[in-house]
């Protein structure tokens, strides 16, 4: 328990009548960069405004640094949020929002100004103690912001979709910015996103949350690579979802099929009887499509080629399966010899498949 | 297309003259030299230094200088209070509180007038500058509460959170948060009660008493023993401290007004 920086301990939180928080406990280890991702609605703010303070938890616990924390004031807690508008204070220069912290913990002038322009430094915003924050661009704003929250040295640092505003490209160096900060300071991250690139980009851990509870904890190849949902499969990379009812099961692996045909997927655990129905996820870049010809022998799933897209360096292609169901198989590069109305047979490696929604699968509600 | 814009200006025309030119008619008659004030006798101060010589003038004057700036004071006291309390309070009530604590500004003065008399001689007040400064004062507080409360409103409740969070107490982050951001309309509301209050005649004459001349009580009452032009300057003396007043508190409202686009900037 002691080794564990923060941790959330069965947490419920209701607004009126919706409960938007069903019971979530993480446990969070110094120095990590942990993401909550989830889509909009699905209570990451609540959860991250319950570890800074500003909500109370209807029921649970937050501990931090294993002392129990939830009934404490936002300002006894050594937490500081990124929050998602900035909330720079307008009517105060870049050097008084810096600062602000600082001076309410009424240090001295000199230590004061030599942590501000360290913090200056370390967003690369040198020459901007002057400034005011409505002088600043979107970019600007959100170093100050993050300067301001790690100037007071928090053990947790918060951030709630901080980089939401920001254009692609401005994305994609803060990314990296963020990482580098997070790694020179070696400070804890709790990390809100709906953007799964952004996460599996980032983080040590993902928690994928899903109407008020966690999916699935793991590392971003954990959740990529074995989704334990068919949800974490979707959301994370955009995952096929086959279904299918078992029929040849053996220690390694399980045939299942389905109106369109036959499929194969790795087993790794628990125990799969013959006949069960069963949920698989295979990624589009995983999906093979064998073009049928005379003297083809090859089993799968029957289908047709539909459409062929071409977006951000790859191509999709969208395959009718013969149970009506469609499916995505993606390729790198413009084109491929397949054109829409081709019959097709879909296979895949049976390790590239992953078998989804089993028993259990969802994350436990006990630390 | 033509004609519309004449006709525009003309009825543009017509209305500022209808507001404006008997303040300016009482302008230029301050100036007259002449007693009897539809004569023009020739350019002349001497009303004003007659003015300057009247010393119950000058009483009414301090009386109305300090009543304006104590119910203006309290007003904002008040009335801030009021705007940034309401928010936290968790009442089914609500709505008919906010109403009601808006509602000295429709009922008509007169009425207000009788209610303060009946009710400061039920209590047995004195009547003088207290019961004057409690009428006044009531009177202000709407304008001081709405003024906040629109203000308020345009706040990004994350500021103070984000004060919090960074190790405010709640009562720090309304001192350095929270105040500084409306502090701009808490002096224009100010500024409107000192105005209002500077110019009330109905209701000081309810409730002011038999020693207690304010200013335009002393004008009016002056009015029926016989119009002196030195009415007409000290009308225009008036007239130049309200416009200064307005003008201040335009200027104040400016100074605010940046920080609100920034506030609207950043929420989107």
């Amino acid at each position: 328990m002691d080794d564990y920086i923060l941790q959330l301990d069965r947490i419920e939180k209701s607004f009126g009548d919706v409960k938007v928080l069903k019971g979530l406990s993480l446990s969070v280890r110094p120095g990590e960069f942990i993401t909550l991702l989830g889509p909009s609605g699905c209570g990451k703010t609540t959860t991250l405004r319950i570890i800074a303070g500003l909500e109370k938890p209807d029921k649970g616990k937050v501990y931090l640094e294993g002392k129990d924390v939830t009934n404490e004031e936002p300002n006894k807690r050594n937490v500081n949020t990124v929050f998602q508008n900035y909330a720079l204070f307008p009517h105060m220069t870049v050097e008084g929002n810096i600062s602000y912290s600082l001076r309410l913990k009424r240090l001295d002038r000199a230590k004061i100004k030599k942590a501000v322009s360290e913090a200056l430094e370390l967003v690369q915003l040198v020459g901007f103690e002057k400034r005011m924050p409505h002088e600043l661009s979107g970019g600007q704003k959100q170093r100050v912001a993050i300067a301001r929250a790690v100037v007071n040295e928090p053990k947790v640092l918060l951030l709630d979709e901080p980089l939401g505003a920001l254009d692609l490209q401005l994305r994609r160096q803060m990314q990296t910015e963020l990482k580098r900060l997070q790694k020179h300071l070696g400070i804890t991250f709790v990390y809100i996103t709906h953007d799964q690139e952004e996460a599996l980009n980032m983080s040590d851990r993902i928690a994928v949350m899903r109407d008020g509870k966690f999916e699935q904890i793991g590392t971003p190849q954990e959740v990529y690579d074995h989704p334990k949902t068919s949800y974490v499969a979707r959301f994370v990379g955009s995952a096929n979802i086959i279904k299918g009812t078992a029929y040849n099961v053996n220690e390694h692996t399980v045939v299942f099929k389905n109106d369109a045909g036959i499929g194969v997927v790795a087993k790794y655990s628990g125990n799969i009887a013959h006949g069960q129905k069963v949920t698989v996820a295979v990624r589009s870049e995983h999906i093979k499509l064998n073009l049928v010809n005379y003297n083809s022998n090859v089993t799968g799933l029957k289908g047709v080629v539909k459409e062929k897209t071409f977006a951000g360096g790859l191509l999709q292609i969208i395959v009718a399966l013969a149970d009506g169901n469609e499916l995505v198989a993606s390729r790198h590069g413009i084109d491929s010899s397949l054109v829409p109305g081709d019959d097709v047979i879909v296979t895949w490696a049976p390790g590239n498949a992953v078998l989804v929604d089993l028993e259990g699968a969802h994350e436990k509600e006990t630390i | 297309m033509k004609n519309n814009t004449k006709l525009a200006n003309f009825y543009l025309g017509l209305i500022l003259v209808l507001m404006y030119l008997p303040i300016i008619i009482v302008i230029i008659y301050s100036f007259n030299s002449s007693r009897i004030s539809s004569v023009w006798g020739g350019f002349s101060l001497k009303w004003y230094e007659e003015l300057l010589r009247d010393k119950s003038m000058f009483d009414a004057m301090a009386n109305s200088l300090i009543l304006a700036s104590s119910s203006s004071i309290l007003a904002a006291i008040i009335g801030t209070l009021a705007a940034v309390g309401m928010p936290k309070v968790n009442l089914r009530s609500k709505g008919v509180i906010e109403y009601i604590s808006t509602l000295p500004i429709m009922i008509p003065e007169i009425i207000l007038g009788m209610v303060f008399l009946t009710y400061f001689s039920l209590i047995r007040l004195p009547f003088g500058m207290i019961t004057l400064v409690i009428a006044h004062t009531s009177f202000c507080i709407p304008y001081v509460y709405m003024l906040v409360k629109a203000r308020l409103v345009g706040i990004d409740k994350s500021l103070v959170e984000a004060a919090k969070d960074l190790g405010a107490s709640e009562i720090r982050a309304f001192f350095d948060i929270t105040l500084p951001l409306i502090l701009p309309a808490i002096l224009s509301g100010m500024l409107l009660s000192f105005a209002m209050s500077l110019d009330d005649v109905v209701i000081s004459i309810f409730v002011t008493g038999v020693n207690t001349n304010t200013l335009p009580i002393k004008i009016y009452t002056q009015l029926k023993t016989g119009v002196t032009p030195k009415i007409n300057a000290l009308s225009t003396l008036m007239l130049g401290a309200t416009l200064l007043i307005c003008l201040l508190s335009v200027w104040i409202g400016k100074l605010g007004s940046h920080h609100r686009e920034d506030l609207k900037m950043e929420g989107n």
